[in-house]
């Protein structure tokens, strides 16, 4: 099953790869991991989904606790949370595409932030999920260029991860 | 008072002097030459200058083994760095606290490709339990702290610190933290007092029950409760290569050595209990085999460790209590007081009897005709010779295995071996490390001809530090456990495994100074180890080459993959 492992940890140099090391050296999976300093400077906070048995996340969250740089860990699929990934699109705009483009944008609430003659570049947020049915929903021919954040996520209402 | 500005080099030895370090092995470079100038300038410590880097690391390893206390290495950067890798990979595996100084080129050169320039802190931040590159002069002094602190708490492990040079030759203040907390590691010690009632309700009420104490027995000097918890339920014990000595083996309830070269007894009981007590071990493939075979039978687990991640990680856990495991079993003991009277010992009796048939069977029992050498015999001299008081450290393989099942090892500390990582080439310089740590005590290194090879150049640093280790070389003129798995499981065909071209070791250890022995009679094997161990070579190292049976292999042994009550018996074959 697919979980959303976030966690705080001290903002180190190397910090980042000792948690990257870790789910290779043990085999764990990693869709996306995300990082950024928070608003307490000595802190990043990190956003991992990654997928695996109950038995292997027990031990990924275990394994990330051991970790001495990090501080708190919390599995967000513990209780209620929002998840949001960023990504923009860069795709073909010319002819009968440009109009299209447009209408397959609005639907989704992307934002169109770049245009030339033959491309628009687009700016959608939402749940991986939607993000996926995005890129499904367009032609595979009138994609140029794709890139993703790749997920971060939050608690829903009293659930906080905070020191 | 007027603060006291040092340099970098000064405060690294000054904070080594704080943490009580007695000796530090180490080698030399040009990347920690300012360390080594102050290392020159005090006599405090004792610096042991090794060989080769990863013996330093290794008798840095077994001094903490033997001590408990964290074991200190030093040297140089690049091949200094990655020579050391090995040793701390062994001690990471065996959960072995040490701290390893590590000279790093100078910043300004870090990234550049310099000269003896690599990675440590990557290179060794898989095999670390943490690791720091420290790059102001003024944190090399809490970084040290923070070092020591993180080997020795929790569970415990190596800490690299790596220091560039130029910070060693900067100044600043000493100042030396005398305590330390970090937000992001505080390790639980007191076990859940919920969980520690239900664990001592399923122990009193178990009809099989089962005691597996591992190395974190021996690493938490826990042995004094778990013997005296053990003695007040009266239930049979079983040991962990690593935790072997934990249990005191004399003991009728010590049922030998578990795993894939345990004993038929303790096997056959891991696999039937009904109830099962794991005390600082891991479940690890070597010891349980197969987890799915080993659940067969359903059993109930409690399970206490220091490390979370060690719950639950191979085996489901029923009852995990995390602490500390000398502190979880003294609870035990009080709260066993509370309802001793109610316990009725006598459901256990069947179980008893059982075991007791099982153990019958005799499964260590080996054949001698006295024609040859055979490696258990001269371990059980070894055992009588030096009143089963020696600390023995070994290399690995048959010789490990034989040292382990034969030299009944009563108290903690004494088996020094590599379980974990299986290094060949520790035993020697982990015979060095404890030599140093109790120079008037018998140390003996039970080795191969083949793993004495790999690191036999510590025969010169044993010359140099008048260190008198009795080894005791089991020569079979094969790679004897690899031998042993192409005879079982791959037709006889013995890839690579004889060693060819083996020197003269007597004349190679009179070449470094020190008295070698050849011994190729059976006969010979307990008066040669009396001289040996005799008042005449008491300060001497002595290298005997015992020439043994060439075919002789392990057993029991459980193949690998294989379920615990699938033992190969040397009677079977």
């Amino acid at each position: 099953m697919r979980h959303i492992i976030s966690l705080l940890m001290e903002n180190e140099a190397g910090a980042l790869s000792r948690v990257s090391g870790l789910f290779s050296a043990r085999g764990y999976n990693i869709e996306s991991l995300t990082v950024a300093p928070t608003e307490d400077s000595t802190l990043s906070r990190m956003t991992i989904v990654t997928s695996g048995s109950d038995e292997v996340i027990e031990q990924i969250i275990k394994q990330l606790n051991k970790l001495i740089d990090v501080v708190r860990v919390l599995d967000l699929n513990d209780g209620k949370y929002i998840e949001r990934e960023l990504m923009l699109v860069k795709v073909k705009a010319s002819g009968q595409y440009r109009d299209e483009m447009k209408r397959i944008s609005d639907i989704f609430r992307g934002r169109i932030i770049d245009v030339s003659d033959n491309t628009f570049t687009i700016e959608l947020t939402g749940a991986t999920s939607k993000l996926d049915a995005y890129i499904d929903s367009l032609d595979n021919d009138s994609i140029i260029e794709t890139v993703r954040t790749g997920a971060s996520g939050i608690g829903r209402g009293d659930r906080i991860l905070k020191i | 008072m007027k603060p006291e500005i040092i340099t970098g080099a000064e405060i690294v030895i000054r904070s080594l002097q704080k943490e009580s370090v007695k000796f530090v092995f180490g080698y030399p470079g040009g990347a920690v030459l300012n360390i080594y100038d102050a290392i020159f300038k005090q006599t405090q410590f004792k610096h042991v200058l090794v060989r080769h880097e990863q013996a330093a690391v290794h008798a840095a390893d077994a001094f903490s083994r033997a001590t408990g206390k964290v074991g200190v290495a030093l040297v140089t950067s690049g091949p200094g760095a990655t020579n050391a890798v090995t040793g701390i990979a062994t001690a990471f595996m065996d959960s072995i606290p040490m701290v390893v100084i590590s000279g790093q080129v100078p910043t300004h050169a870090i990234g550049q490709d310099a000269f003896q320039e690599c990675d440590t802190v990557g290179i060794t931040r898989p095999c670390v339990k943490h690791n720091f590159l420290v790059k102001d002069v003024n944190n090399i002094a809490s970084t040290i702290k923070k070092a020591f602190y993180l080997a020795a708490t929790g569970r415990p492990g190596p800490v690299l610190v790596d220091i560039p040079k130029d910070i060693t030759a900067e100044e600043a203040e000493f100042i030396y933290p005398k305590t330390i907390s970090m937000r992001s590691y505080n390790p639980v010690i007191k076990g859940h007092t919920g969980q520690i009632n239900k664990a001592i309700d399923l122990l009193v009420n178990a009809k099989k029950p089962m005691v597996y104490s591992g190395g974190g027995v021996v690493l938490g000097d826990a042995s004094e409760s778990l013997t005296n918890f053990v003695n007040e339920l009266e239930f049979p014990v079983t040991s962990t290569l690593m935790g072997l000595g934990g249990f005191p083996a004399s003991d009728s309830k010590f049922q030998g050595m578990l795993g894939m070269h345990g004993t038929y007894q303790a096997n056959m009981a891991m696999q039937e209990c009904d109830v099962l007590l794991a005390v600082g071990a891991r479940f690890d493939d070597r010891v349980i085999g197969n987890p799915d075979n080993f659940l067969a039978k359903p059993k109930k687990i409690i399970h206490i460790d220091i490390d979370p991640a060690s719950i639950s990680k191979r085996v489901k856990i029923d009852v995990p209590i995390v602490g500390d495991v000398k502190n979880v079993l003294d609870e035990f003991i009080l709260t066993y007081k509370d309802i001793k009277k109610t316990h009725d010992k006598s459901i256990t009796s069947d179980w008893l009897k059982q075991i007791k048939e099982w153990a019958d069977k005799d499964c260590m029992a080996f054949k001698d005709d006295g024609s040859q050498i055979k490696p258990q015999r001269v371990i059980q001299m070894l055992h009588k010779v030096t009143n089963g008081d020696a600390f023995v450290t070994s290399d690995v393989g048959q010789h490990q295995m034989w040292a382990a099942q034969y030299y009944a090892f009563d108290k903690p500390r004494r088996w020094i071996n590599s379980g974990g990582l299986g290094t060949m080439g520790v035993g020697l310089p982990y015979a060095m490390g404890c030599q140093l740590a109790f120079p008037d005590s018998q140390v003996a290194c039970v080795t191969g001809e083949a793993s004495i090879q790999m690191c036999i150049q510590e025969l010169s640093t044993c010359k140099q530090f008048n260190l008198p280790v009795k080894i005791i070389n089991l020569n079979n003129r094969y790679m004897g456990m690899v031998r042993q798995w192409q005879e079982f499981f791959y037709g006889n065909r013995y890839a690579e495994s004889y060693m060819d071209a083996l020197p003269d070791f007597v004349k190679l250890a009179e070449s470094y100074g020190h008295v070698g022995m050849k011994i190729e009679k059976s006969s010979d094997i307990e008066p040669a180890l009396k001289e040996a161990f005799g008042p005449k070579l008491k300060e001497r190292l002595v290298f005997m080459d015992f020439i043994t049976d060439q075919s002789e292999n392990v057993f029991p042994m459980i193949a690998s993959g294989k379920g615990l009550s699938e033992m190969i018996l040397a009677e079977d074959l």
